[in-house]
């Protein structure tokens, strides 16, 4: 299993490198034009572009553009960002309309010589390149993302130890643990671009995350939050969530396992997982 | 925080942001453009639009072939009239379109009952570069392909039945 | 667990069905209109010549065979549950209040059993005028 993934893994490897070096050849960009989506709703702005030129080298992000043309050409274009390394999911935007991280998209991954940057779509917005997260998070907040155990024991303190988990108990919920709350997925999906009570991707496969973790003993509970009319069943796999996650998350694909429960095609029995018995101190 | 929200007060007394139930904040939403745009995002949403598109416009056929049909009982006079404004070139055209239509949305249906359940997208694990999606995977995807060369064989079939004067 | 708040709970108030009810049903009522349709056509192309198959004696003899009747409320039922309730996923998604909501599963429930209505009417009078 692991050669066939190493084989997997090498081979892809092979492919990129061989895109890369195809694409620079055929790059000897020194600058491009950044098309950045500017509008100030409150302050009565209207929605228009501006176009930046920006000096850019091979491996310039989106990000260092951006970044660049705010420091020399405009110093009033709005910019969310934090950790520029893919990690914080802070500076997620439409690159050429496909929602991605900026830290994370090289220039040079894109064709032409102008890039379009516009704001995350299905997220209120608020100027420039920055949009509002908290109808987001809300949806987050409504799955109740945290472990919910009646069984341990976790109130007296000299009591508290460690739940028992196989390497094979983490690897169900794992990839979705990774999730940034970056907000691509929710900007992609097509269901979130009409209905507004819909929980979105994100948030739908945190439920999953939860749901299929061994520590966690209210299953039934997570699953009747999600049946309802604007709830799972609302999701319809066009799949373009996973198409967009940065992380491998794949939220498509927590979503159709926790919608397997629903369907009856899983069995929702799992093993609570155990507290470690904690050995007497002297 | 966000302006224009209102909270409302859980079994436990905490208070959590509702979303605007009655006055939806659509602001920035793509709207009806999200579902009519299916380029993008890879096979799987194109999938999506033309479930969606397909059976929209079987359902409108439905009604009025249930109506169609129902001219049987105003006797042979109105049948064959009826007949004469179906059993036309035009008729025969959208027969064959509702004949593709049917067979990708039956096809792509019985993928979708399949991986609507997790059934063929794959176990979750740990992901790595370039961290591609474990359930956009070839052996889902050729099932929207299938649905697409079936649904060609049956509007051939079709136009073959219809044209060809059997 | 006593903190449970749920999404869309709107909506509760008014479901006698539960959502993942309705949806088992719509796959099971898809499933199922496959197989009615698939023979409902293979009956057109496959006993006589289609455009034969169309004339008002034929049509009207079709309608005399019990078993090939029961086929046809079955594809009325089956289709017209799956349809209905298709659209109103669509237009569930479009728009979200209590009203437009309320509205949309009562119009598409009235109009599910308008259509299985009408088209029974027609089966029971072609029935009929087959004794004529």
């Amino acid at each position: 299993m692991t050669e066939q993934l190493i084989e997997k893994i090498e081979t892809m490897e092979k492919k990129h490198e061989k895109e890369k070096h195809q694409r620079e050849k055929e790059y000897p960009k020194s600058s491009l034009t950044l098309k950045i989506y500017r509008a100030n709703r409150r302050a009565g702005e209207s929605p228009h572009y501006d176009r930046i030129e920006v000096p850019v080298q091979r491996w310039t992000t989106v990000l260092d553009a951006l970044l660049y043309a705010k420091a020399y050409k405009d110093q009033s274009i709005g910019i969310r960002y934090s950790c520029r390394m893919a990690s914080c999911g802070s500076c997620g935007m439409k690159i050429n309309g496909i929602p991605r991280l900026a830290c994370y998209t090289k220039v040079s991954e894109l064709p032409g010589r102008e890039i379009t940057v516009e704001p995350l779509s299905n997220f209120p917005h608020i100027r420039d390149l920055v949009t509002d997260f908290s109808q987001f998070f809300a949806h987050h907040h409504n799955v109740e993302p945290y472990i919910q155990n009646d069984i341990a024991d976790m109130q007296e303190k000299n009591k508290l130890t460690e739940f028992i988990q196989t390497p094979e108990d983490v690897d169900k919920y794992l990839q979705f643990s990774y999730c940034i709350k970056c907000g691509l997925c929710y900007s992609a999906c097509p269901t979130v671009a009409t209905d507004t009570q819909f929980a979105g991707p994100q948030a739908l496969s945190q439920a999953y995350r939860y749901f299929i973790d061994n520590r966690d003993t209210a299953p039934k509970e997570r699953l009747n939050l999600v049946d309802n009319r604007h709830g799972i069943w609302r999701c319809h796999f066009a799949g373009s969530c996973s198409a967009v996650c940065p992380k491998g998350v794949d939220p498509a694909l927590g979503i159709q396992l926790l919608r397997g429960h629903l369907l009856g095609y899983s069995k929702n029995e799992k093993k609570v997982a155990e507290l470690e018995e904690r050995q007497k101190r002297d | 925080m966000v302006s224009g929200g209102f909270y409302t007060i859980c079994a436990s007394g905490e208070k959590i942001l509702e979303m605007e139930k009655e006055v939806a904040d659509r602001n920035n939403r793509e709207g009806m453009m999200g579902w009519l745009n299916p380029r993008r995002y890879g096979w799987e949403r194109v999938s999506y639009w033309l479930q969606r598109l397909t059976g929209v416009g079987l359902l409108a056929y439905f009604i009025a072939h249930i109506y169609e049909t129902s001219q049987i009982a105003g006797g042979p006079a109105l049948w064959e009239a009826f007949l004469e404004l179906t059993q036309t070139t035009l008729g025969h055209i959208i027969l064959i379109v509702v004949i593709g239509m049917c067979v990708y949305h039956s096809a792509n249906g019985i993928r979708l009952i399949f991986v609507h359940g997790g059934k063929g997208l794959g176990k979750p694990g740990r992901p790595d570069y370039p961290y591609d999606a474990v359930s956009l995977n070839y052996r889902q995807k050729s099932g929207i392909w299938i649905a697409l060369i079936l649904a060609l064989v049956a509007m051939l079939y079709g136009a073959s039945v219809l044209f060809g004067g059997e | 667990m006593e903190h449970l708040c749920s999404l869309g709970a709107n909506n509760k108030k008014m479901a006698m069905l539960r959502e993942s009810q309705i949806m088992k049903i719509h796959y099971i009522t898809g499933v199922a209109a496959i197989f009615v349709v698939a023979v409902h056509i293979m009956m057109r192309i496959a006993i006589m010549p289609y455009g034969m198959s169309l004339e008002y004696e034929n049509v009207i003899a079709n309608y005399q065979n019990i078993p090939y009747i029961v086929l046809l409320e079955s594809i009325l039922v089956l289709v017209s549950i799956h349809g209905f309730n298709g659209l109103r996923v669509i237009l569930l998604e479009l728009r979200q209040s209590k009203k437009w909501e309320d509205g949309v599963t009562v119009l598409t429930i009235a109009a599910m059993i308008a259509l299985i209505a009408y088209g029974t009417r027609t089966i029971i009078i072609a029935n009929g005028l087959g004794f004529e």
